[in-house]
């Protein structure tokens, strides 16, 4: 065996089918949609080719604009809620009693198809028999807002269950990171004197560094191209409060039937999220990676 | 060495070869389903996507199976293949689909703007043959004209709804009201309902068609149906004071807390929802709702039993007419212009049609738009009603989203949102729809 993963074109041979497919289902399509955005195009009738010119309307396309802030706070939320997710974490591996039902409680949202998360939500949110407003009425506030209706609030209202849904994923993964490091090195630290402040911050921290970085990466990727919950309980509405880059490509391709612009957009939204991810790269670099053992 | 990596990439080539040959069989065994056609008495499959699922769309879908049944029966040498999907997923792969140019053979479609582009792309096949054929004179007046572009049909129409609004007699009879002939009159409903904290209308606008028909209403009974029709061809501003007065009428019913609370964020359903819960009082919808305060068993006697209705009041000085209804066509029936089998399909399309007037009156409630003998079926009293409103109707004007191409009808549905929520001024509704409407496409 050692023989044949040796030898260079066998290797060739194993990569080649997911090469393959990789290259038909994901970059011939990526290459695709960018040629779709130069052109005029219904989707169903002839293409126009029309140059640039989608890229220069989605330039002063203030809606488009809208769209991109709206998934930029998304993004920006999402990265900051991993502070509290990694404090949940280190809570959870530290040998505490019920962390491994804990564990499980956070987990089971991300079990949840997005669908019925949206469903719940949706009946959380209800303006009138709601348990958000049943709750808030009861503690006396008079003509609590309909969440999903308010242009000012929907955003809001909307980050919550998103981020909610993903909390179990980063946590399992910044548990799974803690568990990895050794058991000694807590425990030199604290026949040291350190306190378990301390531990965390300067022992544990520095060695999940790594996976931090990642999960930035993951949570504001994900959130940039983030579709399904707002799909679902708003449609990117009320008059495009809600809208996000994702929706504002469906909507144009699929509902205005403009799937040259739609490309177009689709496109533009893979440009931002290389950027963010180049630009996370960048300022997260650390010379070298820190080892204790 | 060499010679057995050669051999291993000699085969791996071979087996994907073969797998495209496999490929290129099937389609050529479909073709050859096109040539038997053609020769008669062969083996014919058309393939039929609608979108009547059984959870959904009980009675539609039996009835569908039933036709389709029948069909096979009489015509033992035709396979029907169906395909179901629901709504909106219906419409997203109708357009995959032809993109790929691989529509099925017969399918679902709406009229006028949903249509236009499948013409263009020439991917639908005109029908005129069959209108002048065994169905001509058999549609009410009015229908197949949503279906034609440019002097040709592309579809047959199934279905033919106008949108009354429905109101809850229990809670009218509580607060002393009766269904209002007066634009006035409905006022003083709302103003009462408001006032004793029933909410008085449900209305679902995530949706926004649904506020939609509000405000094309009220364009109807200020403006007028010419003048209506006018500004959504572009031959007519938007700004148009009568239109403006529709507009800002709109947000006075707003003002008034005519609507139930949070309408924006909730869906068409879950208004539904707060009318058969009966915390709403009244409910603009289309007679495609007619089951569910009919004969629907799922939803409580007493009150489908309270479910009256009334036709849109005529507005003080108004252009409108109160016999005048916004409504339309619902879906038609299309054959694909690339199907192998058109001429079977067509057949089948025109057997469909025919048995479905017949059938879908009773087994779903739903008002087909081929012509009818009520007197000859037992009826709920309800729909008897509309039926005749309808026979009796001045004007029908189109839903505004199925007329509008698709790019306007997004604006539109957007401007209603925001109409609705109080973000935009009528001026700036009616500007954004002149732009949208001049800009075309």
């Amino acid at each position: 065996m050692d023989k044949v993963m040796s030898n260079k074109k066998m290797i060739a041979l194993y990569v080649l089918p997911s090469l393959i497919l990789i290259l038909a289902i994901v970059y011939i399509p990526i290459v695709l949609t960018g040629y779709y955005g130069l052109n005029e195009w219904n989707g169903i009738g002839p293409m126009k080719f029309v140059g640039l010119d989608n890229y220069t309307t989605l330039m002063k396309d203030s809606k488009f604009w809208d769209s991109a802030k709206h998934s930029l706070l998304l993004a920006v939320f999402s990265a900051l809620s991993l502070i509290v997710y990694l404090a949940i974490a280190m809570v959870l591996a530290a040998k505490l009693k019920g962390a491994n039902l804990f564990r499980k409680i956070y987990l089971i949202p991300m079990l949840l198809s997005s669908v019925a998360i949206a469903q719940l939500w949706l009946k959380i949110y209800h303006p009138t028999s709601g348990i958000m407003n049943t709750f808030l009425e009861s503690l006396g506030v008079n003509n609590p807002p309909a969440w999903l209706a308010e242009p000012s609030l929907v955003l809001l209202a909307l980050f919550i269950p998103i981020l909610w849904q993903y909390a179990g994923f980063y946590i399992l993964i910044y548990y799974a990171a803690l568990k990895n490091i050794p058991t000694s090195l807590e425990e030199a630290a604290k026949i040291d004197g350190a306190t378990s402040l301390q531990i965390a911050y300067k022992i544990k921290l520095p060695l999940v560094l790594e996976v931090i970085k990642v999960t930035i990466v993951l949570a504001v990727v994900g959130s940039l191209k983030y579709f399904d919950l707002i799909y679902v309980m708003t449609d990117g509405g009320p008059n495009g409060a809600s809208e996000v880059m994702a929706s504002y490509m469906y909507h144009t391709a699929f509902r205005a039937y403009d799937f040259g612009y739609g490309s177009a957009i689709g496109f533009a939204l893979l440009i931002i999220c290389l950027v963010a991810t180049w630009i996370i790269r960048k300022l997260t670099v650390t010379k070298d990676t820190i080892q204790y053992s | 060495m060499f010679r057995k990596w050669t051999v291993l990439l000699l085969t791996l080539c071979l087996v994907m070869v073969a797998a495209g040959c496999g490929g290129k069989d099937e389609s050529g065994d479909n073709n050859n389903d096109g040539g038997t056609t053609n020769a008669g008495g062969g083996k014919v499959t058309i393939n039929f996507m609608h979108l009547w699922p059984e959870g959904v769309s009980a009675g539609q879908n039996k009835i569908v199976n039933q036709i389709i049944n029948e069909y096979q029966q009489e015509h033992t040498n035709v396979t029907i293949k169906q395909e179901v999907l629901d709504n909106e997923q219906y419409k997203n792969k109708l357009k995959v689909l032809s993109a790929s140019k691989q529509l099925p053979d017969v399918g679902v479609t709406w009229a006028a703007g949903f249509l236009q582009p499948y013409v263009e792309g020439k991917l639908f096949a005109p029908v005129d043959d069959l209108l002048s054929g065994d169905l001509k004179d058999k549609f009410v007046a009015g229908t197949t004209e949503a279906y034609n572009i440019d002097g040709s049909t592309y579809a047959l129409p199934l279905e033919f709804n106008i949108a009354p609004v429905y109101y809850n007699k229990a809670i009218f009879e509580k607060y002393n009201l009766k269904a209002p002939q007066t634009y006035a009159e409905f006022q003083n409903i709302v103003k009462t309902l408001a006032d004793n904290g029933v909410a008085p209308i449900a209305l679902g606008n995530k949706d926004r068609w649904t506020g939609s028909l509000w405000y094309m209403y009220l364009a109807e009974r200020f403006a007028g149906q010419e003048t209506v029709a006018k500004a959504i061809k572009g031959e007519e501003s938007f700004k148009n004071a009568d239109l403006l007065k529709a507009a800002g009428e709109v947000q006075t019913l707003v003002d008034q807390k005519a609507f139930v609370k949070g309408f924006n964020g909730l869906s068409n359903e879950e208004a539904k929802s707060e009318f058969l819960n009966g915390n709403a009082a009244m409910y603009l919808m289309g007679t495609w709702e007619l089951p569910n305060f009919t004969t629907n068993e799922e939803i409580p006697q007493d009150f489908r039993d309270n479910v009256g209705f009334f036709k849109f009041p005529a507005v003080d000085g108004g252009k409108g007419n109160v016999n005048s209804w916004v409504g339309g066509p619902g879906v038609g029936l299309f054959v694909s212009e690339n199907s192998k089998v058109k001429d079977e399909a067509k057949k089948f399309v025109e057997y469909f049609v025919t048995k479905w007037g017949e059938q879908s009156v009773t087994g779903a409630g739903v008002i087909p738009a081929t012509k009818v003998d009520t007197s000859a079926i037992q009826l709920p009293q309800l729909y008897i009603d509309l039926f005749n409103e309808m026979n009796q109707a001045s004007s029908i004007t189109l839903f505004a989203d199925v007329q509008m191409k698709a790019n306007a009808a997004e604006t539109h549905l957007n401007m209603i949102q925001a109409l609705f929520g109080k973000e935009t001024t009528p001026e700036k509704f009616a500007e954004e729809h002149d732009a949208a409407i001049k800009k075309g496409s």
